[in-house]
């Protein structure tokens, strides 16, 4: 047995057998189980590092391709390894290690089974991405839906269980669609697998087509859910807001997921769809942004308006995916790797920032009541190094993730939305030369709604910083602001290299619209005898 | 055959969103249970409906006189993956009850 031909499913075995190990120790144990979740969130990284460079130096478009049981692969379930889901781990590791090293400080202790959860939701992620089929990538959706409702919940109180009754009642009946659609392409197609979806829908007869199309639109509808497009995505902003911040700071991907899903679907059947659901994308995605805009301007608390950017970051990439055309896509998907990170650090930063004012206090103390404080006064001396000067590594942080997320140069939202507009230009036909309404209104769209997310932080950051109500300080620890300045300190590296990391989308994404390598590496290893 | 299992998916999804759209939690559950019935049955049905067929093959018979085994497997695996849905979906719904003091879906009555 050679590792490396393993390398693929390796990434959704590790979470899952830590998650099997933390079930089984008690909850008393809180320190082991809080290092046997960042030893194995830390091994991941290794493993998504490693997959995205044997990736990214390979020449092929699919890396690996891994079937279950070894059965040839239209019956097999597969799963592939490309640069577009070795990149996709690769983010979600990142922001895996970011959030459970902050959950260390105290949040890990607010509720039961926190780092169990967090593994499986690692192991849903991680298999969505991975995954080649289309029932398979159901039940790893469920499988991170499960452990995400845990999350949700996870630190319990009033405002949670409401928001996660909402949540789960809304995801459970978006389950439904999403099987109705499985269903019905099945029904039509005959086959779940991915790569053999494009060579059968070739063969579709024209009267068939409206049925299969029907299925593709409900699955499209689910995906569209979980990346939040208006008006699907009124749970998400309550149920953001209210979770807690490392929580919430891994809910950033779990809206990037239903994005990555479609980009799969859509460029993968580009061929063969004759260009069905653009439109709805391009508009939805428009709809969305507005939404996202108006809600970071109206909201006041901090975490609400982080939730309202997840959508203004979700509707803008769903918009660019619209235009189905490689080099928007490559732009849209360095934006949403560097707004994924600044979403993320936002979600974690809110909570240092709003800690000690009156609301998310209470809310804490009322969980530690229910779950025992004992522990927790030797707990805050072993970790409860308190960094220097908090007020000004917190601006700086809050200021750099306000200009990341903005789009402002130098960082990675600008890198992503000029390479976006710079896409969209490039694809109007040079021959007739004039732009389309909706490219203007898009245009028009991401330059306001970066102007909107910038008076938004401004204006948050003037209220808590330069004119705060009151004087309270809070204590911030080393192991809560370290993976902030991980976070950060990796858009900025994402801007320097802008160029490298670039190019890698750039084949990313023309390889992501050639389905045909893709149909090669996963079908021809039939004829080819696999290992 | 066909029309005895469209009317009754019809129905059982119809009742479901109804109940889905009603404002106390237990309505809500009770919805969703017989949504994810009519999905079960709609995946079954999508393998073609036929009686007396097995999903076995062996040698020597004709290949379309056997039912579809991928949508058998796949709505056993629906049903699982739906009753633990729907447990966990209970337990928050208690939860809620025992927090808020209402079996309203927004937690408080108008």
């Amino acid at each position: 047995m050679n590792l490396n031909d393993h390398l693929v499913i390796l990434p959704i075995l590790l979470p899952m057998l830590a998650g099997i190990v933390l079930v089984i120790i008690n909850e008393r144990h809180h320190t082991l189980k809080l290092a046997l979740n960042l030893g194995a969130t830390a091994l991941l990284l290794v493993l998504s590092i490693v997959l995205l460079s044997r990736a990214a130096g390979d020449a092929g478009a699919v890396t690996a391709t891994y079937r279950l049981g070894d059965w040839p692969a239209p019956f097999a379930i597969v799963l592939v390894g490309d640069r577009l889901s070795a990149a996709m781990v690769m983010l979600a590791s990142v922001l895996a290690l970011a959030a459970a090293t902050f959950s260390a400080a105290r949040w890990h202790e607010a509720g039961p089974h926190f780092h169990t959860l967090f593994q499986f939701l690692l192991m849903g992620l991680n298999g969505a991405f991975l995954t080649g089929d289309l029932f398979n990538l159901f039940v790893f959706f469920e499988i991170l839906l499960a452990a995400s409702y845990g999350l949700a919940l996870h630190g319990s109180g009033r405002a949670r269980v409401r928001a996660g009754l909402h949540y789960i009642a809304f995801n459970l009946a978006t389950s439904s669609l999403f099987l109705i659609g499985v269903s019905l392409v099945y029904g039509v197609a005959g086959t779940l697998n991915m790569a053999d979806l494009v060579v059968r829908m070739a063969a579709v007869p024209t009267e068939s087509r409206p049925l299969l199309n029907a299925g593709l639109a409900l699955l499209g509808i689910a995906f569209l859910v979980k990346a939040g497009m208006w008006p699907l995505s009124f749970w998400l902003t309550t149920t953001y807001a209210a979770a807690t911040a490392p929580v919430a700071a891994m809910f950033a991907i779990m809206s990037k997921v239903g994005i990555y899903v479609l980009l799969r679907i859509t460029s993968l059947l580009d061929g063969v769809s004759a260009g069905f659901g653009y439109d709805w994308l391009f508009f939805g995605g428009l709809a969305t942004m507005a939404f996202g805009t108006v809600g970071i301007l109206s909201s006041q608390e901090l975490p609400r308006m982080a939730a309202f950017s997840v959508l203004l970051s979700s509707g803008t990439t769903i918009a660019m995916l619209g235009y189905g055309d490689p080099d928007v896509t490559a732009g849209a998907l360095y934006y949403l790797v560097a707004s994924t990170l600044g979403l993320s650090c936002l979600f974690l930063l809110a909570e240092l920032m709003e800690r000690g004012r009156s609301a998310e206090a209470d809310i804490f103390a009322v969980t530690l009541e229910a779950f025992g404080d004992d522990e927790e006064t030797e707990h805050e001396e072993e970790v409860g190094i308190a960094i220097p000067a908090t007020m000004v590594v917190l601006a700086i942080s809050f200021a750099t993730c306000a200009i990341l997320l903005a789009g402002m140069p130098p960082l990675g939202g600008f890198v992503g939305k000029f390479a976006m507009l710079s896409g969209m230009l490039g694809s109007v036909p040079v021959a007739d030369g004039t732009v389309p309404a909706g490219t203007w209104w898009l245009m028009g769209l991401l330059i306001v709604s970066g102007l909107a997310t910038m008076i938004a932080m401004l204006r948050t950051g003037i209220n808590r910083f330069w004119a705060p109500t009151d004087d309270h300080v809070p204590r911030v620890r080393v192991v809560e602001i370290a993976p902030i300045a991980l976070l950060l300190g990796l858009s900025v590296v994402l801007a320097l290299t802008a160029g490298s990391v670039m190019s890698f989308l750039q084949t990313l994404s023309d390889a992501a619209y050639d389905p045909g390598s893709y149909v090669q590496a996963v079908l021809g290893s039939i004829a080819g005898g696999g290992q | 055959m066909e029309l005895v299992l469209a009317i009754s998916i019809g129905v059982l999804a119809g009742s479901g969103i109804w109940l889905l759209l009603r404002p106390r939690s237990f309505q809500v559950i009770i919805g969703l249970s017989l949504l994810s019935y009519a999905v079960n049955l709609f995946i079954f049905s999508m393998g073609g409906l036929k009686s007396d067929a097995a999903p076995i093959l062996e040698q020597g018979v004709d290949v379309s006189t056997y039912a579809d085994p991928v949508p058998q497997a796949l709505v056993l695996t629906a049903i699982v993956i739906g009753f633990a849905m729907t447990a966990l979906f209970l337990v928050v719904l208690l939860a809620a009850r025992g927090l808020t003091g209402t079996d309203h879906v927004d937690g408080r009555e108008r």
